[in-house]
């Protein structure tokens, strides 16, 4: 802090009370710079939001640590909790107030003065595009709106970290793009935000860093573009054949450009290059040589999608 | 301790009542004042009880309205709020240490059940009529009572709300309220129970026993109650027990 620096840190060994007890966390450690849009990737049950819980006092680990900048999340929860702000999966607006009342009382929460609650919840509310809808209570309110809401109520306090859940999750397209404006801007003011997604495009556009999450475990963690240039060749040609073969697997293994071939968990056979389209009719007469008909092509650039396929051996959205 | 914090989460469920005034107030005050009404008039107006019921009768009433209005204003909205709008996690982010945020909804629901008690006073002497023989003997016994009472009342509020899942609601006023209720000396003095010795025993763990034994010892004296000191230090008793299982209840619903 005193160096103006900001750092969002968590080595966290967590699990979930319920029983039987569930280990949503497996030493997961990072460490998120200041300014940066610092992005969770990984299909659902990966253990994100238990990420994000431990590092917002709402989860707490069964080992492990976690800071906000200088403060133990767990030892100074008031001092944390002043310099985050938390954007849940799920809208948790009071339904007993009205959408600027939640504004101005959030604010309240946090010690700041009548006057420049009120100018900030209006300001808020009109980048939002909520202001016609400010004195209405939230109960009536669509998904996008409430999530509109809750985005403004954590920005309420000016936190200097943002924890964004699955922010997209369920938006239109329309006010997805909003969103992400929004996020960019924010972070121009020079603030830290972390967002969990599954999907992809949003962790690509986005995120200056990336962490991709499988059972409560980092696989991989680096900027988009490295990650990308990480995946064998880029390319990604999923195929199915007739009649697979271990022969076939050899001779598709020779073929120029070809980094890894593997097989799937399906019938098919994923195979990595550094071309995609252009390979196609050496596979097609491959395999006709063979004896194993090509029946199934699908041919993908280079995505995180990919990346997640290649360190996991499944599909993001499984 | 963030004392701006308390105050605007305080500010925030005054709002909030003031905005549901009219149906706060028939929640709280129809039934008791429907009770007064047939008992202490009709009852008493058509012979079949005596007249000194009345007087008997309005502090049981007045115990009941504050434990009902007490536990209603704590424990409901603390159970939609953790179990189903997860709108009190708004507060959880508040840099406030978490047991202040139950402290606070256990102070407003002390000052709801305490407004309780007192406004239903002179709604109920209005439908007694004439004859209400009640009187403040000692100020400050009153004042103890009205202030221990709204606080067993708010701590039970919390203890149930964070032990309680929302399809338990039905059950938990069916098989525990209602029979504290009927149990707790409210529409009959203690000393009635004389008859039934082994039930005179059994009925005082039930704190509502207090609540109303205390009333009766502040307000009616002239007819048999138990000792006040006694009653003063078992309700105490229960507010100190109540609070801290409901403190940690607390704790546990609010981090996972």
């Amino acid at each position: 802090m005193a160096t103006g620096g900001f750092v969002a840190r968590g080595a966290a060994r967590g699990s979930k009370q319920p029983k039987p007890q569930i280990t949503a966390l497996d030493g997961l450690s990072l460490e998120i710079q200041p300014g940066e849009i610092f992005g969770l990737l990984g299909p659902n049950g990966a253990g994100k939001s238990t990420t994000v819980g431990v590092l917002t006092t709402r989860v707490r680990p069964t080992s492990g640590r976690a800071w906000i900048g200088q403060h133990d999340v767990w030892k100074e929860q008031a001092e944390v909790k002043h310099l985050i702000g938390v954007v849940p999966q799920r809208p948790n607006h009071d339904f007993s107030l009205t959408a600027r009342e939640i504004l101005i009382f959030h604010a309240a929460y946090f010690g700041m003065g009548s006057k420049e609650r009120n100018e900030r919840a209006d300001s808020l509310l009109e980048k939002f595009k909520l202001t016609d809808r400010a004195n209405q209570m939230v109960r009536g309110f669509s998904g996008g709106m409430m999530q509109r809401l809750s985005i403004a109520r954590a920005m309420m306090h000016d936190p200097k970290v943002l924890f964004l859940d699955e922010p997209s999750a369920g938006l239109d397209p329309q006010t997805r793009i909003l969103l992400w404006e929004i996020i960019r801007d924010y972070n121009r003011e020079g603030k830290t935000i972390l967002l969990t997604t599954h999907y992809m495009e949003e962790a690509d556009a986005l995120c200056h860093r990336l962490a991709i999450v499988d059972h409560g475990k980092i696989i991989a963690l680096d900027t988009p573009q490295q990650l990308k240039a990480s995946i064998p060749g880029g390319y990604l040609l999923r195929l199915r054949f007739g009649n697979q073969t271990s022969e076939l697997f050899q001779r598709l293994q020779s073929l120029a450009g070809v980094r890894e071939v593997r097989p799937n968990d399906g019938a098919g056979t994923d195979v990595y290059a550094d071309r995609g389209g252009s390979l196609i009719p050496e596979i097609a007469s491959l395999a006709a040589s063979a004896g194993a008909e090509l029946s199934d092509v699908h041919i993908s650039e280079p995505s995180l999608e990919n990346l997640f396929l290649h360190h996991t051996g499944r599909s993001l959205r499984d | 301790m963030n004392w701006k914090a308390f105050g605007a989460m305080l500010a925030r469920d005054a709002h909030v009542a003031r905005r549901n005034a009219i149906q706060l107030f028939f929640q709280t005050f129809l039934q008791p004042l429907l009770f007064v009404f047939i008992f202490g008039r009709v009852m008493v107006g058509s012979g079949y009880m005596p007249p000194q019921y009345k007087s008997l009768l309005l502090p049981g009433i007045i115990a009941i309205s504050m434990v009902f209005t007490g536990i209603w204003a704590v424990a409901m909205p603390l159970i939609a709020e953790f179990q189903w709008t997860r709108e009190i996690e708004d507060r959880l982010l508040a840099p406030i240490d978490i047991r202040w945020i139950a402290i606070e909804k256990v102070l407003a629901g002390m000052i709801q059940a305490a407004v309780a008690g007192l406004v239903v006073i002179p709604l109920a002497w209005l439908v007694l009529g004439r004859g209400v023989g009640i009187s403040v003997q000692s100020p400050l016994e009153f004042i103890a009572i009205v202030l221990l009472v709204s606080a067993f009342s708010a701590c039970g509020g919390l203890a149930l709300g964070c032990s309680m899942n929302q399809q338990h609601i039905g059950l938990m006023f069916s098989m525990l309220l209602t029979p504290m209720i009927f149990f707790g000396c409210t529409y009959y003095p203690w000393s009635a129970l004389e008859k039934f010795p082994i039930l005179q025993k059994a009925v005082l763990i039930n704190p509502i026993v207090y609540a109303s034994e205390g009333m009766r010892g502040t307000l009616v004296p002239q007819f048999p109650h138990l000792s006040t000191l006694a009653t003063l230090a078992a309700l105490l008793f229960f507010d100190i027990v109540l609070l801290v299982v409901g403190l940690k209840q607390f704790d546990k619903k609010a981090i996972s």
